[in-house]
């Protein structure tokens, strides 16, 4: 399937934001959200798109 | 017989040498397997024998003879269908994929090769049988030449002017110049972007271009002629780094971005200038009154 968004990371305060999915990854800071989403990223090929709201979303292209 | 010996041979050889000059011409459309070439050779071959015999066959009221060229010029058909399949399959693993129209467009070009050879040698040995052996040669190099010509489309460069584009980011939108291209999420991959990315800029000349560039099939026989000639850094698993070309509505502009192994921004531009312009991305709307009048 085609631009499926397949997780989210998100950081602890933020976590209000993402609601509904099967993956979403909670975590500490930026640097461990930027971390987590490079390696989602390349364990899933798939591409992480900021959402410029603390939230970073995996999308299968 | 033996009166149109001469006709035959000239025929054949200057239908053989018109395949073989023609193939040497194609290095951009040409995957570069050495068994193609054999098999692109022996069926120029053939289709050269086949127009060189029509005439004295016909002279010689062998209508027969014509009626089975006939069948076997409709064998030829099948080159087109045997250079997409081969192209499809390799385009399955392909990073940067030609896309279909491109692979349509080198199928028929390979198709239409084989019906010039049969022109030239046709031609040929009809010069020879009423003009003479030196009338031949003569004409078998003028029409190796004009088949030459004939087979000549146009590029990138006659449609559109390719500057340079400015790569920035805008929080984590990727631009180049003022043309979204994509969002990117991870800050390394946008530095990486930065330093070693490259941003095209193609302005279409008037609305025949803009309707090229619109062409997706177009886009993307842009985005593998320019990976091709300057490498690509795309990986399998790292999207980031996958080419994109995105147009700006209002004036049909074109960018295109890319992660070049030579971030040599003369070569690139010259890459994208020497991408052949589609025959299906081809559309004509100023040939039209409506078209025409839109325009202004």
């Amino acid at each position: 399937m085609k631009d499926t968004i397949l997780a989210a990371v998100v950081t602890r305060q933020n976590a209000d934001k993402v609601q509904g999915m099967n993956s979403i990854f909670i975590v500490e800071n930026e640097t461990e959200q930027q971390r987590m989403a490079l390696l989602l990223s390349r364990i899933l090929k798939a591409m992480s798109h900021d959402l410029e709201n603390g939230v970073t979303i995996l999308v299968q292209h | 017989m033996s009166q149109y010996t001469e006709a035959i041979v000239l025929g054949l050889t200057a239908g053989f040498i018109a395949r073989l000059y023609m193939l040497r011409t194609d290095y951009r459309n040409y995957p570069s397997y050495p068994h193609g070439y054999i098999i692109h050779l022996s069926l120029g071959a053939i289709a050269a024998s086949l127009a060189a015999i029509a005439l004295p066959a016909l002279l010689e009221e062998e209508y027969t003879a014509i009626t089975f060229l006939v069948l076997c010029a409709q064998q030829f058909r099948d080159i087109r269908n045997m250079e997409r399949e081969t192209l499809m399959k390799l385009e399955e693993n392909t990073l940067v994929p030609r896309g279909m129209d491109y692979i349509e467009g080198i199928a028929k070009v390979f198709e239409s090769r084989n019906y010039l050879v049969m022109l030239v040698a046709l031609v040929t040995s009809g010069t020879v049988i009423y003009g003479g052996f030196s009338l031949g040669i003569l004409s078998g190099i003028g029409m190796i030449l004009l088949a030459r010509f004939l087979m000549r489309g146009s590029f990138i460069r006659d449609i559109a002017s390719i500057e340079p584009g400015r790569l920035h980011f805008e929080k984590s939108l990727l631009y180049v110049d003022d043309i979204v291209i994509m969002n990117v999420g991870d800050p390394a991959a946008r530095e990486k972007i930065l330093r070693e990315g490259a941003g095209l800029m193609l302005h279409p000349y008037d609305d025949d271009g803009r309707a090229v560039l619109n062409n997706l099939g177009q886009r993307q026989a842009l985005l593998h002629d320019i990976s091709m000639l300057v490498g690509n850094k795309l990986e399998i698993g790292e999207p980031e780094w996958s080419p994109a070309a995105r147009k700006n509505m209002e004036t049909g502009a074109l960018a295109i971005f890319l992660m070049p192994n030579e971030k040599d921004m003369g070569c690139i531009i010259e890459a994208a200038k020497r991408t052949p312009v589609l025959e299906s991305a081809v559309q004509k709307p100023l040939a039209s009154t409506i078209g025409k009048e839109a325009a202004d």
